[in-house]
């Protein structure tokens, strides 16, 4: 759609103005013109995909909302009121699947602990926050913190581990094996790099193991097997167990993505640290690690959420997560068959957070690129 | 107080006979290929020293098995009196007392041109930060870029980032500067800003070893010219004679092809 060239008029060599864009390719217009309906095939393509939506889209808002029965004593009771999603289940099970067992009148100490998450999340997460390196203490503080209020003693009644779960025991889960796994990970990242041979061949060995292995087995070694290899006498609780699996797993996946950006630096970034005269530490944490970090941040990010999901795999040994939660519900008689509305609450619960993970990501990846662009 | 500059003319002023750099019988092999051969070399406290030879000749190697970049595997190295070892603590020591300017300039993306010329004082010399940005701030004025101290490197151009590549060496107050081709990443237009620091640099009486082809800096700024072929030192000598009247062919051979465009 060109314009022919003798529309436009000449000028004098170097008196060229700037003239705005031939009307239709610029703006809106130009976007639509240029994306959905630049040839016959593309506009055809670009019907048919909006009547798709269309019709999904009401059907999906018809049995999600218009249609959906949000009180009721049971599933009998949802299909007289109406035919659409019956979230009466969800509704009335709620407790549970945010807390599991949690006693009722302590559930403030979880919600407490969720609440003291984002002060304590925000230093780290964002630059920019305000008080940042006071704040910065408090999330020092917070795991400590976070394990008291929600296991208690010192004051505070204390409550099972075996109470925990829900969606309490995924946070749990999923915090938890964050925050331990990546100091965990850049440490085993560096070892294989190190010009230690014993260092280098412990590292290598424990990735190339734990990567080797379904998560499933190592969660069974936790629960069963784990007691052989302690003194005699000694023995932990199986949350704790599942814990230190969960974060080893994830420790080692994230020692390849931190490995993969420390690779990805030029030669020349470790030479003219190292003619600086900086000592590897320091070299590592003012030149290497920062750069390699924001390498590997989306493959970090992938981890992270791989983590957070698979954390639902713990059902299998007995822990009560979100699907040990969904299990109990459908085997009451009052409610079995509702497993559509149960996966589908679970679902966006997870898509929720690993969305949110990933926006993160995105945003921190264009944050760090401003810098130095 | 003395200003830097003073402090910098004092010491070369001084020490003119002290050895900076003493090299003896020193070979290096990368696996079995004998890349440097039984290398001589003694570079006395002010002197500039150019060296130059064919591409692979070993070159980088040599000025880089001077900070230990490279490790050499016969002979010795010392360094200001100190000789390189398998030591860290005196591999550190040393490295901090040499700076070097690479071809691809390698400043630290991710930190402002302040950050990267502090790190150096702030971390290995253990300066306050307030006195390590005003000798930051100090040496970017040196190198005519003061004005860009909170950018960051890839928004330079090139000339401008090899500045800034030599204020951050001289930052860390060295007693030796090594240049492993500082212009030869550059495009021409660039390469003349680079080479007036250089100059400028040389005027202070900093001990300097530079791997160039700049003949025309080998002959404003050198004390001696070194050619250097397949890792061997062929010929050494002062820039009139050695452009002039070069002793052996390969460095006739060298000097026809490089002079003659
Ligand atoms: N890390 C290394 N491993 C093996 N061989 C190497 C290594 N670095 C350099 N070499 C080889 O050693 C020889 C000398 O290299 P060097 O970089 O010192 O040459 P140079 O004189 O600086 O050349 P140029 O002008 O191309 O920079 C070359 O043949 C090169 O291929
Ligand atoms: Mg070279």
């Amino acid at each position: 759609m060109s314009v022919p060239a003798t529309a436009t008029p000449t000028y004098p060599p170097g008196q060229h103005p700037d003239l705005p864009p031939p009307p239709g390719t610029a703006g809106v217009i130009g976007w639509l013109r240029a994306n959905l309906f630049s040839s016959v095939f593309n506009t055809a393509l670009t019907l048919v995909s909006v009547w798709l939506i269309y019709e999904f889209v009401t059907a999906a808002i018809d049995w999600f909302v218009l249609d959906a029965v949000w009180e009721a004593g049971s599933r009998v009771d949802c299909r007289k009121q109406g035919d659409g999603a019956c979230w009466a289940v969800i509704a009335i099970r709620l407790d549970q699947f945010v807390y599991g067992f949690y006693p009722a009148d302590q559930r403030w100490r979880p919600v407490l602990t969720f609440v003291l998450l984002f002060p304590a999340l925000a230093p780290v997460l964002f630059d920019r926050t305000p008080y940042r390196s006071q704040l910065l203490w408090f999330s020092l503080a917070y795991p400590a913190l976070g394990a008291w209020l929600i296991y208690g003693g010192l004051g505070l009644p204390v409550v099972d581990t075996d109470a925990y779960g829900g969606f309490l025991l995924t946070m749990i889960l999923g915090v938890t094996g964050i925050v331990a796994s990546l100091p965990l990970g850049i440490l085993l990242a560096l070892g294989r790099q190190s010009r230690l041979l014993a260092i280098r061949v412990l590292c290598v060995t424990f990735i190339e193991v734990v990567r080797g292995v379904p998560l499933i087995t190592l969660l069974f070694i936790a629960s069963t097997m784990l007691n052989y290899f302690l003194p005699p006498g000694t023995s932990f609780d199986l949350l704790i167990r599942v814990l230190i699996m969960v974060t080893l797993f994830a420790a080692a996946y994230l020692a390849e993505a931190v490995r993969g950006g420390l690779q990805a630096l030029s030669r020349g970034q470790y030479e003219a640290a190292d003619s600086l005269g900086l000592s590897y530490w320091k070299k590592t944490w003012l030149i290497t690690l920062p750069q390699a970090l924001k390498i590997a941040i989306p493959g970090m990010v992938n981890v992270f959420i791989g983590l957070y999901k698979d954390s639902t795999l713990v059902v299998i040994i007995g822990l009560l997560d979100p699907l040990g939660v969904a299990r109990a519900v459908l085997a009451d008689a009052k409610w079995n068959g509702l497993s559509n509305e149960t996966y589908l609450f679970i679902a966006l619960f997870f898509f929720l957070s690993c969305f949110a993970m990933s926006r993160y990501s995105l945003w921190l990846e264009g944050r760090l690129s401003v810098d130095d662009r | 107080m003395a200003t830097i500059e003073d402090t910098e003319r004092i010491r070369s002023a001084a020490d003119t006979s002290r050895v900076m750099v003493e090299v003896r019988a020193m070979h290096k092999w990368f696996g079995t290929f004998h890349v440097l051969k039984n290398i001589d070399l003694r570079v006395t406290a002010g002197e500039r020293i150019v060296i130059c030879g064919p591409s692979g000749s070993g070159k980088s190697t040599l000025i880089r098995c001077i900070n230990r970049l490279e490790v050499h595997q016969q002979g010795t190295i010392e360094v200001d009196g100190i000789e390189l070892t398998r030591d860290v603590k005196n591999i550190e020591q040393i490295r901090s007392e040499v700076g070097m300017v690479f071809q691809h300039f390698n400043l630290f993306p991710h930190l402002t041109v302040l950050e990267n010329c502090t790190l150096g004082p702030m971390w290995v010399r253990k300066l306050p930060k307030g006195e390590a940005e005003e000798i930051a701030q100090r040496y970017l004025e040196r190198v005519q870029i003061p004005e860009q101290a909170d950018k960051y490197p890839g928004q330079l151009s090139g000339g401008q980032q090899q500045r800034v590549a030599i204020a951050r060496s001289l930052c860390m107050q060295p007693k030796i500067m090594l240049f492993d081709e500082p212009t030869s990443a550059l495009d021409p237009e660039m390469i003349k800003e680079v080479l007036d620091t250089m100059l400028e640099l040389a005027e202070t009486g900093m001990t300097m070893l530079v791997v160039t082809h700049e003949m025309g800096f080998a002959r404003r700024a050198a004390d001696r010219v070194i050619f250097m072929d397949e890792g061997e030192i062929i010929e050494k000598n002062a820039p009139e004679p050695f452009f002039n009247n070069p002793q052996n062919d390969r460095t006739k051979l060298f000097l026809s092809q490089i002079l003659s465009h």
